[in-house]
């Protein structure tokens, strides 16, 4: 970017709004936002902790299940729906349903199910992600061209087999596009889960910190947080990447 | 010069190999397709179906390939009766239909992978095929580095390698250049003439059709009836540029415009 003849690198702007920050903080205006510099030191200080690796640890265990089902359920769900219109016809209401649905909503149905544990909040991961990892993959398994599946069926393929060796390949750009959505989304839906829960992990924390006011630690939790899911998208994004290429050379 | 067999199945030359008994194809919206056809593919022969487009060539070859089900009669191979894909009949398609996820090698064995069969036999048997078909060193290569010409000869292998007494090949020349096609039309005379195979042929090139066909098939337009079937009396055996410039291919090629011709406009 260029800016009265002087070239002004990306960072700048994060540099300039950290510093509005700062002054905000430290003019005292509200109790609400303290310095980031104080943020800073709170989050040197407070990641080191036991608490907080241990709310890490339940965070990291909780998405890793969680979008690990999603997937697992999702990517054949969607293909099924993309192949075969019973099962379309069947599941699409829903699925449309659920993909725009307000879902934190559904929390406490979950969490009135299957108490204030660790169950709750993978199942809230798996609500908040499946959807568009289904939509998308059905998506992609609707794309896979006509010849390709009478080839299969022609060379003998069964349900099965073509579901195995054809679709799911041909359609895996489409699938990796939803699953890095999904993964987007599992990230709001663990932290909303311990949120509503608050008696474990992150959730917990912030449960302790808000209710003594204690904003500093608050604003440090949240930058890290920020921070885990930017990079979780961001290593997704590359992974997409490097399968782009035979999305293109797929005609 | 040319034997015009008469209208309808005509008499077997051969011992029929695919047999065609008053087929009719209506799709659903109501366009219909095909109308009582009734047709005897000769056994080790290369029969043709050519007819204006649109007219249900390619209609006529998936029935047949068990893709898509009739509306009305039947098919059988080999006296068998069709009710869907099977083994003793393969697919050669316009749009090459490979894997583009998979190196030539996989793409030429995937019908016998489907089988079951081993992987070191049906890799052995890719392996042959592939020489055949003229891409020996081109085992490992992926379809989007091929041109469209290698693409449709990994086509033409894979059905060689499933060991298929039929042959149904959908306009398998049509996406690739005209040299290409020239070289593609040679060899495929070779191979009519050494395998045995019965061959199913689409095509809406009048002089391919003359060039590669013991017997061509005349659709009229939709829905499609078998309007004649010409047996072009040009000695196989010749060199290319001789069937090229024979007086019977000349004169089948002119004669099945003649008869085409009323189809347009």
């Amino acid at each position: 970017m260029t800016l009265f003849g002087l070239r002004v690198p990306m960072v700048a702007s994060l540099v300039l709004w950290a510093a509005l920050w700062e002054v905000v903080g430290q003019a005292g205006a509200t109790i609400l936002i303290p310095p980031l510099s104080h943020v800073l030191v709170r989050l040197v200080e407070i990641v080191p902790t036991e608490s907080f690796a241990e709310a890490l640890g339940l965070t990291a265990r909780a998405f890793v299940l969680g979008t690990g089902i999603a997937v697992l359920a999702g990517v054949p769900l969607g293909v099924l729906m993309g192949r075969w219109e019973p099962a379309d016809r069947l599941m699409l209401p829903w699925v449309n349903v659920f993909v725009s649905a307000p879902l934190s909503a559904l929390v406490p149905v979950i969490m009135a199910l299957f108490g204030f544990g660790e169950l709750t909040i993978v199942l809230t991961v798996v609500l908040f992600a499946i959807w568009i990892i289904v939509l998308d993959a059905r998506a992609g398994a609707r794309a896979v061209s006509p010849s390709l599946s009478e080839m299969a069926q022609s060379y003998g393929a069964g349900p099965l087999q073509a579901f195995a060796k054809v679709y799911l390949r041909a359609a895996l750009p489409e699938i990796l596009a939803g699953i890095r959505l999904g993964l987007v989304r599992a990230v709001k839906g663990v932290i909303i889960g311990q949120l509503l829960v608050s008696v474990v992990g992150f959730g917990h924390m912030f449960e302790i910190y808000s209710s003594n006011f204690l904003m500093e630690h608050m604003w440090a939790l949240l930058l890290v947080l920020f921070a885990l899911a930017f990079a979780i998208d961001g290593v997704f994004a590359r992974l997409e990447k490097r399968v782009e290429y035979y999305a293109a050379a797929r005609q | 010069m040319n034997r015009v067999v008469a209208l309808r199945a005509g008499p077997a030359v051969a011992e029929p190999m695919v047999e065609v008994r008053g087929l009719s194809k209506v799709y659903p919206g109501g366009v219909e397709a095909l109308s009582d056809i009734t047709l005897n593919f000769p056994k080790g022969k290369l029969t043709t179906l050519l007819g204006p487009s649109g007219c249900g060539k390619t209609t006529l070859l998936k029935i047949v390939a068990g893709l898509i089900p009739a509306s009305a009669g039947e098919v059988s191979v080999g006296g068998r009766k069709v009710t869907g894909p099977g083994p003793e009949r393969a697919f050669v398609f316009q749009d090459f239909a490979l894997l583009p996820w998979a190196t030539v090698l996989r793409n030429v064995a995937f019908g016998l992978e489907l089988r079951g069969t081993g992987r070191w036999e049906r890799e052995a048997t890719a392996r042959r095929h592939i020489e055949e078909v003229g891409l020996k060193g081109f085992e490992d290569a992926y379809p989007h580095q091929l041109s469209g010409g290698m693409r449709q000869r990994v086509g033409l292998a894979r059905a060689l390698a499933v060991d298929a007494e039929v042959l149904l090949m959908d306009e398998p020349f049509s996406a690739v250049d005209e040299q290409t096609r020239r070289k593609f039309q040679e060899d495929l005379l070779a191979l009519v003439a050494g395998k045995g195979k019965t061959f199913l042929f689409v095509t809406h090139s009048i002089e391919e059709a003359v060039y590669v066909s013991n017997r061509i098939v005349l659709l009229s337009r939709r829905p499609s009836r078998v309007s004649e079937i010409i047996e072009p009396d040009i000695p196989r055996d010749l060199p290319p540029d001789r069937i090229r410039r024979h007086s019977a291919y000349i004169d089948t090629v002119e004669e099945i415009w003649q008869g085409l011709k009323r189809y347009l406009e």
